[in-house]
């Protein structure tokens, strides 16, 4: 197996991956970069991110106010000093991009333009239309081509973590292409693997966002925290699943029900505000977590539209003008005209909420690194607990540039005075890769179909751990999970041919998100209170005496896992009352 | 919702086994309102686990499903059944090397994205704690369009020129280094005019005008590549003719 000898190797070119690696290059131009990614950087899934940024850069905002938006809408299991360090980075990195060229929305005297956005008490979130997460995307894969350091490897999917002497050195990975094995021994490995959210039937997310990097941190020993809270937006097609970003709502859509009747206002986030004349932190501008659960009460109550893509409420932005809708949310109107034949600015369009985003990942801590010495994480694929229990819209783009370059700052930090490599034993970490791959290739008592296992896996999720949970229901997804897992053992690999073998990687997806999917439900099992987007039927108040901790997820080979738990941060906002009534002010 | 049987024939290529590609038929029931991509997620969920072929988003903005279908470049989740009567015939992106089945190589086109230095060079850099570059929304507009481009390739497969002269630059890299020269906090253009300007820059275009045709995310490379043309014709002019005139 061919050796690759770098400096760090980043796994993962979206926008963590991107920030890592110029921030790396920056720092120190004598360092060798790895960027390793299963596609090329442009298909990352950070394009297809709507919305916008977060940072506080306009007069009338300020820290205290985007740190309170932020802890409260984590439904206070955010690490708070993590949240003091976000929101001041927060600005810079986006001025940053400024910087570099990214095309941020205006106003008329040419400084960046703000729009609300669900849970916060500001205009605070810099948008590129509703292409922001592409455009970030872009600027940042744009101004990497002009760092040499930065050794690319497209379409190369990462496999093992390779640790040796309590740390982590490098990673083994397959060329798509040629289907060969590489070996990269590095100083310190980055991970920025993105999301999970392909555990679930209907998701936001692309194909590629299997937890391939959360999984292989957490096979090496790394754990997974705070997993059980998965983020479902309230609104996306009901069909492709495709996201209609919040801010159609955040420029005054409406959510509505079969009688027309704009239901928020009955869940604790009314009174009603005037159509046209969107209130931040109330109503439509509610956090996703409250608004994805109102849909679900009003399903209960028969209260939605059969449509026939299924149950949905009605988006409505008629009344934004087709000006306004062409200016600032363009793509939404493409995507409900394409997929669902619905032109907002002639009608409502049907919705559901759809799983978009996971709030748990890698744990890290502030400065990025992981427990494993000489690994660190950043983006989706980590659980920095800057989200906590759910996630803010628009903070997800901003934590991806602030962590990818703290990782990055943390990795050469790490770097100094390391003692030798032993290369035998890195080489010998590496042979275990090699022979986990032969095994599939060589296997002959293959019985499971693979499309027929994920759909298993797909379905279990849906019903186990969607946005309203029990007892009953977590057990039965544990079990099943865990049955899946063996069962993944005798899946059969159709294709035995080497190059671009697309039945091989989706094989090795099905893997990590079954390791990703346990994490999930054990540990959505174990948290007994409803806190964010983890809401039990059976214990339905947050429970700040024995949850107010982070569940973190061991892995234990093919036994089943072991939870623990780590204290929350606290420094400066004590437990309160998430209020999102327009009273709150 | 309702069904329907579609015929696909789509090209097979494993350069392990295989000597040369070949067309293969496949029969599947699919829903009316479905993509191309969903078709071939079917064919290999249910039938083929052994084809190949990119993609990610399902949304037309990652770029990755870039293939001929009836012999025109098209994203296939943006393509729908709905407009195909008959059999439907998929190949891989013309004009690109291919890897396997509908998977091509794209080397070529991101070592020229590259070449033409698509990245802000300042005009006036200064540190982040000064803030932002200021540009108003007419100034942004003068590029916005430009910075659309997904970098699927589908106007590489459309242009018959790359077709003829692969060493032509090609819409989408040219159109990308318009989007920085345009851009009001950018001073790049003269280190892009090298490349750009070149023999094989923008002097190969012949205007058939295929790459805007094609363009799902509507850059319009077409009207890049004029605007390159006329300022560097004006360059030409000002160096030449009006060498006083020169900035």
């Amino acid at each position: 197996m061919e050796t690759i000898s770098t400096d760090v190797v980043i796994i993962g070119a979206g926008g963590a991956g991107l920030r890592t690696a110029i921030a790396l290059a920056e720092t120190d131009p004598k360092l060798r970069i790895a960027l390793i990614s299963k596609v090329y950087p442009m298909r990352s899934h950070t394009c297809a991110a709507e919305g916008g940024a977060a940072g506080v850069i306009k007069p009338d905002d300020s820290f205290d106010m985007h740190f309170d938006d932020t802890v409260g809408g984590g439904d206070w299991l955010s690490d708070q000093d993590c949240v003091e360090y976000f929101i001041r980075e927060a600005p810079k990195e986006l001025l940053q991009l400024e910087h570099w060229g990214c095309p941020w929305n205006r106003e008329a005297d040419g400084s960046v333009a703000v729009r609300p956005f669900g849970g916060m008490q500001k205009k605070r979130t810099w948008f590129a239309a509703d292409k922001s997460g592409f455009h970030i995307l872009h600027t940042l894969f744009q101004t990497s081509l002009q760092f040499p350091s930065i050794i690319r490897y497209d379409e190369y999917y990462a496999l093992d973590l390779l640790v040796d002497d309590g740390r982590c050195q490098g990673v083994t990975a397959m060329e798509m292409r040629s289907g060969q094995l590489r070996q990269f021994h590095a100083k310190a490995v980055i991970i920025a693997g993105g999301g999970a959210g392909r555990m679930f039937p209907f998701s936001t997310n692309g194909a590629i966002k299997t937890g391939d990097g959360m999984a292989m941190a957490y096979r090496a020993g790394a754990p997974l925290k705070d997993m059980e809270f998965v983020q479902y937006h309230p609104t996306g097609l009901p069909n492709t699943g495709s996201l209609l970003t919040e801010a159609c709502r955040g420029e005054g859509g409406i959510l509505v029900n079969k009688n027309g009747r704009r239901y928020l206002q009955d869940y604790g986030m009314g009174p009603e505000t005037p159509v046209g004349q969107p209130q931040l932190k109330t109503m439509e501008l509610g956090p996703r977590d409250r608004v994805s659960q109102a849909y679900w009460h009003e399903l209960q109550k028969g209260n939605t539209v059969t449509t026939q893509w299924g149950e949905c409420v009605m988006l409505d932005m008629r009344h934004l003008g087709e000006k306004k809708i062409n200016e600032r949310l363009p793509l939404v109107r493409e995507l409900a005209a394409s997929y669902l034949g619905v032109d907002i600015v002639k009608d409502p369009v049907p919705i559901r909420p759809v799983v978009h985003y996971m709030m748990g990942g890698i744990s890290t801590n502030t400065q990025a690194a992981t427990p494993l010495p000489g690994l660190f994480a950043a983006g989706e694929c980590a659980c920095v607990s800057l989200n906590g229990a759910n996630r803010l819209g628009s903070n997800s783009l901003v934590e991806l540039l602030v962590f990818g370059r703290r990782a990055a700052l943390s990795a050469i930090e790490h770097m100094q005075g390391l003692p030798a490599t032993n290369t035998a034993a890195l080489n010998a970490r590496a042979e275990a890769t090699q022979l986990r791959i032969r095994e599939l290739f060589s296997r002959t008592d293959g019985t499971e179909s693979m499309s027929g296992l994920r759909k298993e896996m797909m379905d279990t999720m849906e019903k186990n751990a969607g946005i309203y949970r029990t007892e009953e229901g977590l057990q039965e997804g544990v079990d099943k999970i865990d049955e899946l897992r063996e069962r993944y053992q005798r899946v059969i690999l159709t294709d035995k041919t080497n190059v671009f073998n697309t039945d091989l990687f989706q094989m090795l997806e099905l893997g990590s998100m079954l390791d990703c999917a346990t994490a999930v439900t054990v540990g959505a099992l174990a948290r007994k209170e409803s806190r964010g987007a983890h809401q039990r039927l059976d214990y339905p108040e947050r429970d700040d005496k024995n949850f107010l901790r982070h569940t973190m997820v061991y892995h234990q080979g093919q036994a089943a896992p072991r939870v623990d738990y780590l204290d929350v941060v606290i420094t400066k906002s004590p437990p309160g009352v998430r209020d999102y009534s327009g009273d709150h002010k | 919702m309702k069904e329907r049987l579609v015929q696909m024939e789509i090209l097979r290529y494993n350069p392990d086994t295989d000597t040369e590609a070949y067309f293969q038929h496949y029969e599947v029931v699919c829903q009316e309102e479905w993509v191309v991509l969903d078709a071939l997620n079917k064919i290999k969920e249910t039938i083929d686990p052994t084809l190949n072929y990119r993609w990610s988003c399902h949304m037309a903005v990652c770029g990755s499903c870039g293939m001929m279908i009836n012999g025109d470049p098209k994203l296939s989740c943006h393509t729908f059944l709905r407009d195909y009567a008959g059999v439907i015939r998929v190949e891989p992106l013309a004009h690109f090397p291919i890897e396997r089945d509908l998977v091509t190589a794209p080397d070529d086109f991101m070592e020229k994205l590259k070449r033409v230095k698509p990245y802000l060079i300042p005009k006036a850099p200064k540190p982040i704690s000064e803030g932002e570059y200021k540009q108003t929304p007419a100034q942004l507009k003068r590029y916005h369009q430009f910075t659309l481009c997904i970098n699927c390739m589908l106007c590489y497969a459309a242009c018959p020129e790359y077709g003829l002269t692969p060493k032509f630059i090609g819409p989408a890299a040219l159109s990308l280094a318009h989007r920085y020269n345009q851009d009001s906090r950018d001073g790049g253009r003269d280190e892009r005019q090298e490349i750009i300007a070149s023999k094989e820059g923008v002097w190969e275009c012949t205007f058939v005008g295929a790459c805007s045709e094609v363009c799902p995310a509507h850059v319009d490379p077409a009207s890049a590549l004029q605007q390159i043309k006329i300022a560097s014709s004006i360059d030409w002019f000002q160096e030449h003719l009006m060498p006083w005139g020169k900035k």
